[in-house]
């Protein structure tokens, strides 16, 4: 108990105190979190509108495959990148494994089913309201996207929200492709996971401390920035 | 040029119902035509084929010019409006940015709209907000900013009051005189002798009667036409 009370002052010292380590892991984590976020929503946001709107020939199929790749176990997806990017794989010339692109590239494949699942719900919705008028108007494709993204563009945020809560928690797969290498690869949940390895409870805590934080501090922005959208436009 | 469409064998079957049709007509809709029939009759089936919007069972709609054309001269207010989850202003602006008009055109012509609709006060008001008239006078300046040349307008004046409607037949009277073509249902057998210069009487999904309108209000040809016309209940 006192080992965690002691933790617990020092990991409060760590943060108050701006320690090089933790702003650096912490800058680190966010850095991939945040690259990662950018490109699965790139593909995820107009991906998933596109199959609310669109109705082909294997769209139950996509839609059953994105729901089975939502629940892919972090770990596995960074043992195939692993081997994809590992020196004898397809990618290995790239030499990218044990770098931070690793770890974005594995995370940007655990997020966007996630993303574009929650997507796909919510623009179908939209979309059976927005039906008619949009065909009436005789929109394109990509015009009819563009709108049912901007006017859903709330539910659009939550979506990419959720998607950045599980990028910037998952331990599994960017312990493997990037190896949690002092400096160049460690993160915050990796950092977490060695710590408490090594017993060095101050440090792990502090990083604990940190990570929840910025978990509040996305939700609360996002709650903030919704509802001022709210009273403004609506 | 003038917009005719040709209608043949037209069916439209909805869960093994034929709820329109088979229709085989030829229609020139010069100045209004008012689309009358009861509840169920098909009326909203009939714009909605006739718009292009509607999945047909059989047959075939053509207009005189291309489908893409034809789309892209007409515009349609649907019976209970669609508004995009935006301001007023946005939603009028919207038909004009799809097809790229310069800016400073767009807010000259919103703001000639809202005048006309009267929605000025209300162009930075949600439009989901608006109450159930304004949102039907704020869909019918969205379909008509466009100026198009044929206009589906079903039951446009459903929700509106007295006043609200005289304008906005005032508003359809000008359109027709610009050389809009306008098509539209209404329950409102005194606004249909007001602004009608054709009638189509429709019944259990069949054109049951059709002429001009003065001819067709003062002696309708078919017997449900009589009975519809002097309020009877039409079986
Ligand atoms: N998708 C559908 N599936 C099954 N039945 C349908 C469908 N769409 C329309 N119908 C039926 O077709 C008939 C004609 O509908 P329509 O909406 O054209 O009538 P309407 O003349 O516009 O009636 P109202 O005056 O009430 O607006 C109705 O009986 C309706 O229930
Ligand atoms: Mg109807």
């Amino acid at each position: 108990m006192t080992d965690i009370w002691a933790g617990l002052a020092s990991a409060f010292w760590l943060v108050v105190s701006l320690d090089a380590d933790l702003v650096d892991i912490t800058l680190r984590s966010l850095q991939v979190s945040l690259t990662a976020l950018l490109i699965a929503s790139l593909i995820a946001l107009p991906f998933g509108t596109w199959l609310a709107i669109r109705r082909f020939r294997f769209r139950r199929a996509t839609i059953a495959a994105l729901n089975a790749l939502m629940g892919l176990p972090p770990v596995v997806v960074g043992l195939i990148v692993y081997l994809l990017l590992s020196r004898s794989g397809p990618f290995g010339v790239l030499g990218l494994l044990f770098t931070p692109t690793a770890m974005i590239i594995a995370q940007v494949i655990i997020i966007t089913p996630l993303i574009a699942s929650i997507t796909h719900q919510a623009m179908r919705e939209l979309w059976a309201e927005y039906h008619d008028l949009l065909i009436s108007l005789n929109t394109s494709n990509w015009q009819r996207i563009r709108t049912l993204i901007f006017d859903g563009r709330r539910a659009l945020l939550t979506a990419s929200l959720a998607g950045f809560g599980r990028a910037i928690g998952e331990v599994g797969a960017i312990m493997i492709v990037g190896g949690n290498i002092d400096q160049a690869t460690r993160v915050l949940t990796t950092a977490i996971a060695l710590e408490t390895g090594k017993g060095d409870f101050a440090l792990a805590l502090g990083l604990g401390f940190v990570l929840i934080a910025l978990a509040l501090l996305v939700n609360f922005a996002i709650h903030v920035l919704s509802r001022t959208e709210r009273e403004g436009r609506w | 040029m003038q917009m005719k469409a040709n209608l043949k064998d037209v069916r439209v079957k909805r869960r093994g119902k034929t709820i329109l049709g088979p229709i085989t007509c030829d229609l020139d809709p010069a100045g209004i035509t008012i689309v009358l029939g009861p509840n169920g009759a098909g009326k909203t089936t009939f714009l909605k084929v006739l718009h292009g919007v509607e999945r047909l069972s059989g047959g075939d709609v053509s207009w005189n010019v291309s489908d893409e054309q034809a789309r892209r001269a007409q515009a349609y207010v649907f019976q209970s409006p669609i508004m995009l989850r935006r301001t007023v202003r946005q939603n009028l602006a919207y038909p004009l940015q799809l097809i790229a008009t310069p800016k400073p055109q767009i807010a000259t012509r919103v703001a000639s709209w809202a005048a006309k609709t009267g929605l000025t006060d209300a162009l930075d008001v949600s439009a989901p907000r608006l109450s159930g008239g304004e949102k039907q006078k704020l869909a019918l300046g969205r379909a008509l900013i466009r100026d198009p040349k044929v206009v589906f307008l079903d039951e446009p004046c459903a929700n509106l009051d007295g006043r609200s409607t005289r304008e906005i037949e005032a508003l359809l009277m000008k359109a027709t005189a610009d050389g809009t073509h306008i098509i539209m249902t209404t329950h409102n057998l005194g606004q249909a002798k007001r602004l009608a210069d054709n009638v189509i009487f429709l019944l259990d999904g069949q054109i049951h009667d059709r002429g001009p309108a003065p001819a067709f209000f003062a002696k309708p040809r078919s017997p449900q036409a009589q009975a519809f016309l002097e309020g009877d209940i039409v079986e």
